[in-house]
């Protein structure tokens, strides 16, 4: 929320001259190589994940209280509000980590209910954290290889012997399938290096990569820009419309605001764990309720939000 | 914000004069290792076999060699050879153990979970094998040994699934302290039960089939030489499926799980299945080496499959290189045949031998990097280096109480002195490495602190237990209590730890700089 930028709805404005890395070559999206299709087909407008009156309480500390919205296929949604509104809470009950006091989350159709965590990732719901978890010591591959097996099925019987034929497939498609990924996000090149000594920027990127690869129909990115600088900023926005262009929903969570007005086709706003707004960017921000929550009642001066 | 300060790349760079040679010793030999596998990664692929074959065949005729040697000279192999002891049988039992640290390693290198009662599959499997086959068990079955050993596996992957399934919800400590207990109640049940012949144990246990050309029996007592090149056949066995399961969705999946079990769980990996499974294997694997232990020694009792030898698996993967699967079998080596080399051996040579071990111990962890395993491993290394001075330091204690107190003791003044000044020595390099380990940036201080209290322990403890006729015994657990320490301190990755990313990586940031800068 630090940069109010009046005319972020022109993206392509903002891309700045020169590299975005000190040491590497800018990644960019490779536009040349296509993400593999979601299994199911995308037709924009219809809900994909509804939170149903969700609320989640910890002992006497209300995180979500009757939070209420929807995802619709094939839309780039934002989830913003000032720190502690509840924004990562909601990742985290969407994606099974913690139940619903009251309440249902509706994915695809279906109620999550009491699934366990890799069982949502298997019904289409994958995500990045706010804080990077690659699995540090093992390399951007094979990160995204355990993304990719989240559709395997080999497992130790299949395995130990080197009996199985679906297990030379799956291992060879899943390569494929990974490498395409890491192109896609820009660092192939650095396939083979350990997660934990990638840059940065990378390591988001390889998040992004290794959550794609679990094929999901709705990718959940929580902060993707946190550190980022503005040019870093500008080349995740094309990224992110570029996995929306592939026919994923995204849900955004981002602090930023030129990024989030940019990019997303509408917006909810969370504060104290209530929804206090939902629209197009246009419309969230000439909310009062949005510019009270971010810059507190304002005192006749005309904020900066607008 | 700028990337280089976030990026968590090249370790800080250290201040020290003798550090900044030991950076670039280590560089250096970075380099040279990345020229090496490259120009190896290009041979043809039989050629790639040679060494290890050489090596196999080096392996399986040692005992050959050191029979016709003493055959022939009347002393075995210079210097590696045991002098004391049979040298096949120390082979064979760091054969067991090396096949148990690839067992445990499974489930600490790979899935990272913390299993203190190891050595209760081992038990599991010798015990299965013998009740079976043993004519005087109360099952009386007599079956064959080949019926047995599957019989073993089996047993003791049900006990993995058992001891698991209700505990691999439990993470870190809580999973440890559960399994340092469950290895004490399958050695009390032992204890305790009847059928399990209890503080007798059982004998009999039949031989794996197999007849000589004069018609004597393959699988003897005396010549345990066929036992050592049965359970090679069986780590090589063990270390092909190991490695078919590694470089699977497995073997990724217990990567997952052990750096991040929450993201891995994000990422659709089933963990509890994957941890299930991997307690099973390790299971079945401390099976097999437990079931050809009690066929090699005809006879069990509980007192084999105490604490320490569960200590002694985990010291084995640690030492090692947790997570590398040829490193624990160095672990094994070391956990095993160092003690029974320096079994029955002359006072001063002894020294000799316990100071040599400590300073190449530090000329190692002097070149030491960054940790390569996760917390919970170095947690391990602490906890049993912990336990096992523990161990140690009531063993000595005992023992010590009981000579002084011993009538026929020349001198008790002495050896109350000695025990003083040990206990003193042993607290203060315990506290010394703890204490600086937590304090960041004291590398050096660590490094000659440490090297010169376990060379002064070195130095002396030869000459104090000069004193205890049964105390070499004690001592050379007790040496492996401070290498344990002094290895989770230094270096936490062991001794042959997984190295292929931190290669990997060196080249590949050479490739990016120059591509960048071009």
């Amino acid at each position: 929320m630090s940069t109010p930028e009046p005319s972020a709805q022109t993206p392509d404005a903002v891309h700045a001259p020169d590299s975005i890395l000190p040491d590497a070559p800018p990644p960019g999206v490779d536009e040349s190589v296509d993400l593999p299709e979601p299994e199911a087909h995308v037709s924009v407008g219809e809900n994909l994940l509804e939170m149903r009156d969700v609320t989640l309480r910890f002992g006497g500390v209300t995180a979500l209280d009757g939070v209420d919205f929807a995802i619709k296929r094939g839309e780039i949604l934002g989830l913003i509000g000032p720190n502690g509104a509840g924004k990562t809470t909601c990742f985290n009950v969407m994606t099974g980590v913690y139940q619903p006091t009251d309440g249902t989350v509706w994915f695809d159709g279906k109620k999550l209910g009491r699934r366990k965590k890799y069982q949502i990732t298997r019904l289409g719901i994958a995500r990045t954290f706010q804080n990077i978890r690659l699995f540090p010591e093992m390399s951007a591959l094979e990160n995204v290889l355990v993304g990719a097996d989240a559709r395997h099925k080999t497992s130790v019987p299949g395995a130990v012997f080197r009996l199985s034929p679906r297990h030379f497939r799956e291992e060879r498609d899943g390569h494929e399938r990974a490498m395409e990924l890491l192109q896609f996000v820009g660092i192939a090149d650095l396939a083979h290096t350990a997660a934990r000594n990638l840059p940065y920027g990378y390591q988001r990127r390889l998040e992004i990569a290794r959550a794609l690869a679990t094929e999901p129909t709705l990718l959940c990115l929580d902060e993707p820009a946190a550190g980022f600088n503005p040019a870093e900023k500008a080349e995740l926005m094309d990224l992110i419309r570029a996995i929306r262009d592939q026919g994923y929903t995204v849900l955004l969570i981002e602090h930023d605001m030129r990024l989030v007005m940019g990019v997303t086709d509408r917006i909810v706003v969370l504060e104290f764990g209530k929804k206090i707004a939902e629209g197009t960017p246009a419309e969230v921000r000439d909310n009062p309720a949005v510019i009270a929550a971010y810059l507190g009642v304002p005192e006749g001066e005309p904020t900066d939000v607008a | 914000m700028s990337h280089d300060t976030l990026a968590p790349t090249a370790p800080p760079r250290s201040s020290s004069p003798m550090l900044r040679v030991a950076d670039a010793v280590a560089a250096r030999r970075e380099a040279a290792m990345g020229a090496f596998r490259s120009r190896w990664g290009g041979l043809p692929k039989p050629a790639r076999y040679v060494p290890g074959a050489l090596l196999l065949l080096v392996l399986v005729l040692l005992p050959v060699w050191d029979k016709s040697l003493r055959a022939s000279t009347g002393s075995g192999i210079p210097v590696i050879g045991t002098p004391n002891t049979s040298f096949s049988g120390v082979l064979f039992l760091v054969g067991a153990f090396a096949l148990c640290a690839i067992g445990l390693n499974v489930v600490v290198g790979f899935a990272g979970l913390l299993d203190l009662g190891y050595v209760g599959f081992y038990a599991v499997g010798a015990y299965t094998v013998s009740v079976f086959g043993s004519p005087s068990s109360d099952l009386a079955t007599a079956y064959p040994w080949l019926i047995c050993v599957p019989i073993g596996i089996a047993i003791a992957m049900v006990f993995g699934v058992v001891l698991g399934g209700p505990t691999l919800r439990l993470r870190g400590d809580y999973l440890a302290i559960v399994t340092l207990g469950f290895g004490e109640i399958v050695r009390l049940t032992a204890v305790n039960s009847a059928p399990l012949g209890q503080r007798s144990g059982i004998s009999n246990i039949p031989k794996p089939p197999g007849e000589r050309a004069d018609g004597s029996k393959l699988f003897g007592v005396v010549d345990i030489t066929p036992f050592y090149w049965l359970i090679l056949a069986f780590i090589i066995l063990i270390l092909v499926l190991v490695s078919n399961l590694e470089r699977s969705r497995v073997g990724r999946a217990w990567l997952a799980i052990r750096e991040d079990e929450d993201a891995a769980e994000l990422m659709g990996v089933p963990t509890f299945k994957f941890k299930l499974w991997a307690f099973a294997i390790g299971a079945a694997v401390g099976g097999i080496s437990g079931g050809i232990f009690a066929s090699r020694q005809g006879f069990i009792n509980p007192d084999t499959f105490d604490v320490l030898t569960s200590i002694l698996f985990l010291a084995a993967v640690v030492i090692g290189g947790s997570g590398n699967k040829f490193g624990v079998i160095l672990g094994a080596v070391i956990v095993v045949y160092v003690p029974e080399r320096l079994r029955g051996f002359d006072e001063s040579l002894f020294g000799a031998w316990f100071v040599v071990l400590f300073i190449a111990l530090g000329v190692t962890l002097i070149s030491r990097r960054k940790s390569l395993l996760s917390s919970t491993v170095r947690a391990a290394a602490t906890f049993a280096g912990g336990i096992l001075g523990l161990v140690v330091a009531v063993s000595v204690g005992t023992q010590l109480h009981s000579i002084v107190t011993d009538v026929g003791t020349e001198n008790p003044t002495r050896l109350l002195v000695g025990a003083v000044v040990l206990t003193l020595i042993v607290g203060l390099v315990l506290l010394q490495l703890i204490g600086l380990a937590q304090a960041e940036g004291a590398r050096i201080a660590k490094i000659f602190v440490g090297a010169f209290l376990t060379v002064l322990v070195g130095a002396i403890a030869p000459y104090v237990f000069d004193e205890i006729g049964d105390g070499v015994q004690a001592l050379r657990y007790f040496a492996f209590g401070i290498a344990l320490i002094v290895m989770s301190v230094f270096r936490p990755q062991g001794l042959l730890p997984n190295r292929r990313r931190a290669t990997e990586l060196a080249d590949r940031k050479k490739e990016v700089a120059a591509g960048v800068n071009a």
